[in-house]
């Protein structure tokens, strides 16, 4: 069949064909041969926070990394999360997953640093302009709905196979609740107590540091907590692209139909997504800043 | 120290502010510039002398937030000049500002705005703080103004751990810890129960006898405006409706807003003793023996006189019936004679509290100033006569008791022709003469 140059061609519903993703295709292949340079150092970046990262918490025997991230729940929230964190990591060795699990935590935590880097700065500006915010919320909107993994074959092609991919789709995914929480906890914080920072004769960064962000810092990490949990189950999905980790497992298991991997994959990321959210929403809630904002909420 | 000039200020919040004011200025209303913005404040006009406690009084919508919020800079007015000591507030520097933030003017907020993070003492130190104060004399200071107002004990507290009464007082301390000549008070005791609001006032008035600031307090509470307040400045639609003193504000309103306003205002807790009282009928000197006492009366054709002594502070009362014993025992002097059992008010006494006294005691009440001397005395009459609201009070001038007779006299300044007096019912003869004229040309 020859279709002659100019002729539209249309869709079964007769609608002229739009060729929405013939465009971005061509400006991904556009943006990779032109920003080739700055794409492979960012590559080489986040590849070496990755490989330093994972030899932090896999190189260690695992009793060391497990009796640590206990710690890490003892100080965040109590013995009782301590507890359980330790059985859980124990059923995670227990089903020879450890390898995995902490390549996949070593992701989530770099990519949920990035993400937190790059959230947390747009959203104050957002809360402080409404023009910013106005233009960021439909851009946010779609970063958050895209399902995850059509993120995976820009950033594929862009950064080929391998764990960069996974971390920058990661980021990109898990931004968008890192802005908005943000944005929200800045603005509600009491104007009044604003208005005093200025009356008293305090400067706008001064009151950003002093009173708008301590005040904030409940919602603030709301949203980080919300960006590690959606680092996470993207972390899992990149796996497709060859990010190493639990991902990887999974998605082997779903290659072979292998019920007890997948379930053994499975159930080690529920037991580090337990891990993770029980203690970043303790970290949220039990500083001083936040009891006595807690306290005086409901006063 | 420093005072307050407003001049000509307007603001406007809205797409076309300077639209706004161009039209008001060639006089338009309120609501025909609806369509350029809101014009909160229109045209005002205010000299605050240093030192004094300015209140601007009106109901929520009049502008009054906005115009205290001029005075700091937090809003810039759309047109006009705001003077604080010499700088024009609208015409400085944002780091100027900020600097004529932190040594000049402070302000306390009405719902207290206290950092919630921060301890007491940590929020009365935040002025501090910013001025660059070191932390040990920032600690120090800090704890004084927490003393001042009160809440030495609480300064390791959180706000929350306090009463809304006790978050305001850390609010003023905060104010008063900045150490600024000028004090904004934003409706800083109207989010506080009645009781606790009373206390507040008492004490500001308290602290502002020794500290002399120049206060600018807002509030929609006329009560609480006269209570406080040197000058009052009345805000209606945006336009300031009359500025001067309570006792002006009450006995000549500007307009019928205003005298509806004041005229459920508790007139006994806004004018004193001294506005009322009336000069006394027989006063006689303690060195000057009976007889002369015994004259003093029988010329004021009354049954006991006052004693005072030479610098004429008020020494009590002598009975004619005593000094008549005194006189036939031969007596020289006064000693023994007086009676000192009356109490005596003060002239700054709000009429309120004169009504015990003047309940009790047979004569008119005493009225003394601040030496002790005998300024004046409130007869009972003229006690009731205040009460009523200036615009009503002509008709029904006497009491029910006097004698008509005797009514036209009530205006009169002869203290001795007063009504309630115990002279009343013998000047009811000299005074008729002067009522039938009045009556004629009625």
């Amino acid at each position: 069949m020859t279709t002659p140059i100019l002729a539209l061609q249309s869709t079964d519903q007769g609608v002229p064909r739009l060729p929405l993703g013939d465009w971005v295709d061509s400006a991904i292949s556009w943006v990779t041969s032109t920003f080739g340079g700055l794409f492979d150092a960012v590559k080489s970046v986040l590849e070496g926070a990755y490989d330093g990262l994972d030899t932090v918490l896999s190189g260690p025997p695992f009793w060391f990394v497990a009796v640590a991230l206990a710690l890490v729940a003892l100080f965040a929230k109590g013995w009782k999360l301590a507890v359980g964190t330790l059985v859980g990591l124990v059923v995670i060795a227990g089903v020879n997953q450890w390898g995995n699990a902490m390549d996949t935590l070593a992701l989530v935590i770099l990519a949920s640093a990035v993400a937190l880097v790059l959230a947390i700065p747009l959203g104050i500006w957002a809360a402080r302009n409404d023009g910013v915010s106005r233009v960021l919320r439909p851009v946010l909107d779609f970063m958050q709905t895209m399902p995850a993994f059509v993120y995976l074959i820009p950033t594929v092609v862009i950064f080929r196979v391998g764990v960069v991919p996974g971390i920058v789709a990661t980021v990109i995914f898990a931004m968008a609740p890192g802005v908005r929480f943000t944005e929200l906890g800045l603005r509600q914080v009491d104007r009044e107590v604003v208005e005093a920072g200025h009356a008293f004769g305090s400067s706008e960064g001064r009151i950003l540091r002093q009173i708008q962000l301590p005040l904030a810092m409940p919602t603030i990490m709301a949203g980080v907590n919300q960006v590690i949990m959606l680092s996470l189950s993207m972390v899992v999905i990149s796996g497709m692209v060859g990010a190493a980790g639990l991902g990887g497992a999974v998605v082997q298991a779903l290659q072979r139909v292998n019920v007890s991997l997948g379930f053994e994959a499975g159930l080690s990321v529920v037991i580090l997504a337990m891990f993770l959210d029980r203690v970043t929403s303790a970290f949220g809630t039990r500083s001083k800043t936040a009891r006595a904002v807690a306290a005086a909420g409901k006063a | 120290m420093t005072g307050l000039r407003v001049e000509g200020v307007y603001k406007v919040f809205g797409r076309r502010p300077n639209e706004a004011v161009k039209r008001l200025r060639d006089g338009a209303g309120r609501e025909d510039v609806r369509p350029w913005g809101t014009a909160a404040v229109i045209d005002a006009d205010l000299d605050i002398a240093s030192g004094e406690t300015f209140v601007v009084m009106g109901l929520s919508g009049s502008g009054k937030s906005t115009l205290i919020r001029m005075l700091n800079g937090l809003l810039k007015p759309t047109a006009g000049r705001v003077l604080l000591g010499d700088d024009d507030l609208g015409a400085v520097s944002a780091s100027q500002l900020r600097s004529i933030r932190q040594r000049k003017v402070s302000m306390v907020f009405q719902h207290f705005a206290l950092l919630p993070h921060r301890t007491v003492r940590d929020n009365a130190a935040y002025p501090l703080a910013l001025q660059g104060v070191d932390k040990a004399e920032r600690r120090q200071k800090a704890d004084e103004a927490l003393e001042m107002v009160g809440l030495g004990q609480w300064g390791d507290s959180l706000p929350h751990e306090l009463s809304g009464g006790m978050r305001q007082r850390v609010g003023l301390a905060r104010a008063l810890a900045a150490d600024t000549d000028i004090l904004l008070m934003d409706e800083a005791f109207s989010a506080l129960d009645p009781l606790i609001r009373r206390e507040m006032q008492d004490q500001l008035l308290e602290l502002q006898q020794t500290l002399g600031k120049t206060i600018v307090f807002i509030t929609h509470d006329l009560n609480e405006a006269m209570y406080l307040g040197d000058r009052i400045a009345v805000m209606r639609d945006g336009r300031v409706v009359q500025v001067g003193t309570s006792e002006q504000i009450l006995s000549a309103p500007a307009d019928d807003y205003v005298a509806q306003f004041v005229a459920d205002v508790d007139r006994t807790r806004v004018l004193t003793a001294s506005s009322v009282m009336r000069r006394p009928a027989a006063v006689a000197f303690a060195g000057g023996g009976p007889r002369l006492a015994l004259r003093t009366m029988r010329d004021a054709q009354v049954a006991a006189a006052y004693v005072v002594d030479r610098s004429r502070v008020l020494r009590g009362i002598v009975r004619d019936a005593d000094a008549v014993a005194a006189t036939r025992a031969g007596q020289e002097t006064l000693e023994g004679l007086i009676d000192d059992s009356l109490t005596s008010v003060s002239v700054d006494t709000p009429l309120a509290e004169v009504f015990a006294p003047a309940a009790e005691s047979p004569l008119p009440v005493p009225v003394t100033d601040d030496k002790g001397r005998l300024a004046g005395v409130i007869p009972r009459a003229i006690l009731l006569e205040a009460m009523v609201p200036a615009d009503t009070s002509t008709p029904p001038k006497g009491t029910p008791t006097a004698d008509q007779a005797a009514v036209p006299a009530a205006t009169d300044t002869d203290p001795a022709d007063a009504p309630g007096t115990p002279a009343d019912a013998t000047t009811a003869a000299p005074s008729a003469g002067r009522a039938t004229d009045q009556e004629v040309r009625a």
